[in-house]
């Protein structure tokens, strides 16, 4: 394995210590361009398996010659394709704005399931069921997006003002806090209005729903989000340095971590808008990928999209397998994943990053 | 010696007030509801004047669901108290810790694939129940217990492993809740947000050997609690055999919140709030705190049952929702202002 090791030179250290950042740029690249191709290959499997099978070929077909006469042809352009890209898209955008929020806080428990980003955006879903009944998909879709945002920084806000800092603990506290509030206050709406069964389909539903509109609202995220990730990327490296170390070399912080919220913001608000809940996605890609790329946010936050749209994609063609005809909520899925690696981090003495 | 007997007088006295809130709240609870009854006219029916309906909604319906919320706050206070010592750690709560979701999801379980429906609820399962509930807060809590051991057990890491067993019974237990029929899903999310839904004496029966045991039990462990909260080297030299007397305290928190979850679902927060403020009534030495927690932890269930069962009457807020929404923002206080 060939190491490349960028040496920044810190100025505000006073012994001069030489801050060594570990890159495997060959791995990055095979994990590129492997990822991509599996990636394609999963979204294929994905548009074939189903309730009815359906052949690659066929699949091949209804993406390039549609004959809207053919039913599984309609099959594949309205209901499994919407369906997959979304997986694909949502499961890139957790990875990302989990990588991002890790390295901005140095947290390595930080991550989108752990934010109170779900609750808040089925905080604002159970109002809207409840109060605004006709909304439309796109309109749910707007509220939940709110919503996402308003959780996420009751929490960060919590972590930051409170003494002592944001620690993993008290992050992973103010979450729980945060989210049982938020939680508690949707469940009342949702027993005396009679709506809890279709709040909890929405949120357990994955990208079971998804469809053109929402893939079409996700897309102009996915990309102003993901090149901004991208275009930040330097910044994101030398701010998971540490706040110092990054002031040290010059680097403006609040603007950076500003940016960083942004784009956060901007990628979980979309992805529960239109998946639910799904958990630890954001959490255990960017710990995988920083094993293996290294710490160069350049080569990590477009590996971690990668892996976690494959992740997400795999997870929803198991949560059709798991009990057919039936489909598992896949936010359970990923749970069943996360949760181990979840305690691992926890047991772990090394809370740095 | 004359410091200590102040000391025991003015717990005992604040003890008493709170009984006496306690009595009052229970008496204005009886009052109110969608039927309502007259103080004057309670006092009749108590004393075996009242009328027939009278009798009937006091005596089976509210009389019942008041002792449970009795109960259950008293134990939960208490199972926060010991779990708060134990992990010296004053953010612990069997809620946030995920024993409530263990006790919560074996439940579920017994309810929907032994019974069928919560409609046909017989006096044998009713009294199995708690046991069930026991099992699923034991093995939720050994768990934790296991996955937070590494060369002994850490507050922090305790609590990150209680969160993250939290998530993991969550994740099951919307699995088996989406496969429910309308109703019963409902029915489960309303008691797993914390619900005193059994409301009858049968149920008070299935709570009342648990409760009656484990807090003196708790009490005679007392001493233990307040050696261990001088750290874990201090207790071992004054002879205190640290980690089993922390596997019993641990048993006793979970058997208390196991039955307690099994009759009122996942009241979360409870068991937090409870032991704090008994704290600043009457210090930390658990012979008082743990009376105390209990009083206390009673108190607030009923009050918050009371505001349930009326504040958007005649649908009925979950006692648990109340709690929470009362709780969190201590919680969240509590939080930022530690280290």
């Amino acid at each position: 394995m060939i190491t490349r090791e960028l040496n920044i030179r810190s100025s505000s250290t006073q012994n001069d210590e030489d801050i060594k950042v570990t890159t495997r740029p060959f791995v990055a690249s095979f994990i590129l361009i492997g990822g991509v191709f599996l990636l394609l290959l999963g979204i294929g499997a994905s548009i074939s398996v189903g309730a009815v099978d359906i052949h690659l070929k066929t699949v091949w077909e209804a993406v390039f010659h549609f004959n809207p006469e053919l039913t599984n042809h309609q099959i594949i352009q309205e209901l499994r394709m919407p369906r997959a890209i979304a997986a694909a898209l949502i499961g890139a955008f957790l990875a990302v704005s989990g990588a991002i929020m890790q390295g901005m806080t140095r947290n390595p428990l930080a991550s989108p399931s752990i934010m109170g980003v779900t609750e808040g955006s089925a905080f604002m879903i159970a109002i809207a069921f409840a109060f605004f009944p006709g909304t439309t998909y796109l309109g749910l879709l707007i509220w939940s997006f709110v919503g996402a945002g308003i959780g996420a920084s009751l929490v960060y806000t919590i972590g930051s003002f409170s003494k002592g800092g944001l620690s993993p603990v008290k992050l992973a506290l103010a979450g729980t806090a945060v989210s049982a509030l938020l939680s508690a206050i949707s469940s009342a709406i949702a027993i005396h209005y009679h709506v809890a069964q279709d709040i909890s389909f929405w949120y357990a539903g994955g990208v079971a729903g998804a469809k053109w509109v929402s893939v079409q609202l996700i897309i102009p995220v996915a990309v102003i989000g993901l090149l901004l990730a991208f275009i930040m990327a330097r910044s994101f490296t030398v701010l998971s340095l540490g706040e110092e170390v990054a002031k040290g070399l010059g680097q403006r912080t609040i603007i950076v971590k500003a940016v960083g919220t942004i784009i956060v913001l901007l990628l979980t608000g979309a992805a529960v808008s239109v998946a639910g809940s799904v958990g630890f996605i954001g959490l255990v890609i960017p710990h995988i990928t920083r094993f293996l790329v290294g710490l160069d946010y350049r080569l990590i936050i477009p590996c971690s999209a990668i892996l976690g749209g494959l992740l997400l994609v795999l997870a929803d063609i198991g949560a059709r397998m798991v009990n057919p005809p039936f489909e598992t909520p896949v936010g359970a899925i990923t749970a069943m994943i996360g949760v181990p690696f979840f305690l691992y981090l926890a047991r772990s003495e090394r809370r740095g990053l | 010696m004359e410091w200590i007997q102040n000391k025991l007088r003015k717990s005992f006295f604040i003890m008493s007030i709170i009984a006496l809130f306690i009595i009052i709240s229970l008496f204005m609870s009886l009052n109110m509801g969608v039927i309502r009854i007259a103080p004057m006219d309670v006092l009749k029916t108590i004393a075996g004047y009242g009328t027939e309906k009278q009798e009937l909604v006091l005596f089976d319906f509210r009389l019942p669901r008041l002792i449970i919320a009795l109960l259950i706050g008293a134990g939960l206070g208490v199972a926060g108290a010991i779990l708060q010592g134990v992990a010296q750690n004053e953010l612990a709560d069997p809620g946030i810790l995920g024993i409530n979701a263990g006790a919560g999801f074996a439940v579920v379980l017994f309810i929907f694939f032994f019974q069928g429906s919560t409609a046909s609820l017989g006096m044998l399962s009713i009294f199995v129940m708690p046991f069930f509930a026991f099992i699923g807060a034991f093995v939720a809590a050994f768990f934790i217990y296991i996955l937070a051991w590494k060369k002994g057990v850490t507050p922090t890491r305790l609590i990150l492993v209680g969160i993250g067993i939290n998530a993991a019974f969550a994740a099951a237990l919307i699995i088996f809740q989406l496969k429910m029929n309308p109703n019963d899903f409902m029915q489960a999310a309303i008691w797993l947000s914390g619900s005193i839904w059994g409301t009858n004496w049968k149920f008070v029966l299935a709570t009342l050997p648990w409760v009656i045991l484990l807090i003196p039990l708790t009490l005679y462990k007392a001493r233990y609690l307040n050696v261990l909260n001088l750290g874990d080297s201090l207790a071992t030299g004054l002879g205190a055999d640290v980690e089993r007397e922390r596997r019993i305290l641990l048993l006793i928190a979970v058997g208390l919140s196991g039955s307690c979850v099994a009759v009122g679902g996942g009241i979360a927060f409870l068991g937090l709030v409870a032991p704090h403020i008994a704290r600043m009534l009457v210090g930390p030495k658990h012979q008082f705190l743990i009376p105390a927690s209990a009083l206390v932890g009673a108190f607030i269930l009923i009050i918050a049952d009371m505001i349930g069962r009326n504040l958007l009457a005649p649908s009925e807020i979950p006692v648990g929702i109340v709690v929470s929404v009362l709780g969190a923002p201590y919680f969240i206080y509590l939080l930022m202002r530690t280290n």
